[in-house]
C-alpha cells in the first residue's frame, strides 16, 4: 500500500492535474508549459497558505 | 458575387469521417484521442498523468464507486466513469472494493475521481482538435 504524506500527495496531485490543464487549456507548447507551471504553483501555494490558516485558527 | 471562403468551409476537409472518434477513444483510453489527431507527445503526457493518478489512487487503497446510493456516491461514480476502460478493468479485477479506512485511502479515492474528470477534459480537447474548434 502506498502511503504518501499529505504534502507528497499534494505535490503528486498538482503535478498530474497541472500537466493536463496545461495541455488542454493552451495552444502552443510554450504557453502550455507556462500555464502548467502557473497551475502547479497555485495548487501547491494555496495548499500551503490554507494549511497555515487552519493551523492558526486551531490554536 | 462569390462569397469568401468561410472558416467552417475551410475546415470541412478536416471533418470528414467520424468526428466523435477521438472523443470516444480518448474517454476509453487516456491520451488515445490526441494520438488519433496526431498529437503524440500530448497524448503520451496525458496518458502518463491520468494512468499514474489512477494507479496511485488504487495503490493508496482508494475506493472505486460501484453504486449510486446517495448524491455523493452518484457524483463519485460519474467521476470514476470518466476513467473509461481503466474503471471497468478495475471493477472486473475487484480493485478498489475495500471500504475507506485510512486517510491515504481517502486521498486515493479523490485521485481516482479527479483522474476521471481530467480524462473527460482531455477527451473533449481531442474532439475540439478534431473538429477544428481548437487550432493546434
Amino acid at each position: 500500500m502506498i502511503q504518501p504524506s499529505h504534502f507528497t500527495a499534494v505535490l503528486l496531485f498538482a503535478l498530474f492535474a497541472s500537466t493536463v490543464f496545461g495541455i488542454t487549456m493552451r495552444d502552443t507548447p510554450r504557453r502550455m508549459f507556462r500555464y502548467g507551471v502557473y497551475c502547479f504553483s497555485l495548487f501547491v501555494g494555496s495548499a500551503i497558505v490554507i494549511s497555515w490558516v487552519m493551523f492558526l485558527i486551531a490554536r | 458575387m462569390p462569397t469568401p471562403p468561410s472558416k467552417s468551409a475551410a475546415g470541412k476537409s478536416s471533418q470528414q469521417g467520424f468526428v466523435y472518434l477521438p472523443l470516444i477513444a480518448g474517454w476509453l483510453v487516456p491520451g488515445a484521442g490526441h494520438f488519433l489527431v496526431g498529437k503524440r507527445v500530448r497524448g503520451a503526457l496525458i496518458s502518463i498523468s491520468i494512468v499514474c493518478m489512477f494507479a496511485l489512487g488504487l495503490g493508496m487503497h482508494g475506493k472505486l464507486y460501484s453504486s449510486a446510493g446517495d448524491i455523493l456516491d452518484l457524483l463519485g461514480l460519474l467521476g470514476d466513469l470518466g476513467n473509461g476502460l481503466l474503471f471497468f478493468i478495475g471493477r472486473i479485477a475487484g480493485l478498489g472494493a475495500d471500504p475507506v479506512q485510512f486517510t491515504t485511502a481517502d486521498y486515493g479515492t479523490k485521485f481516482i475521481v479527479v483522474a476521471g474528470l481530467l480524462n473527460v477534459i482531455s477527451a473533449v480537447d481531442a474532439h475540439n482538435l478534431r473538429t477544428g474548434r481548437k487550432e493546434s
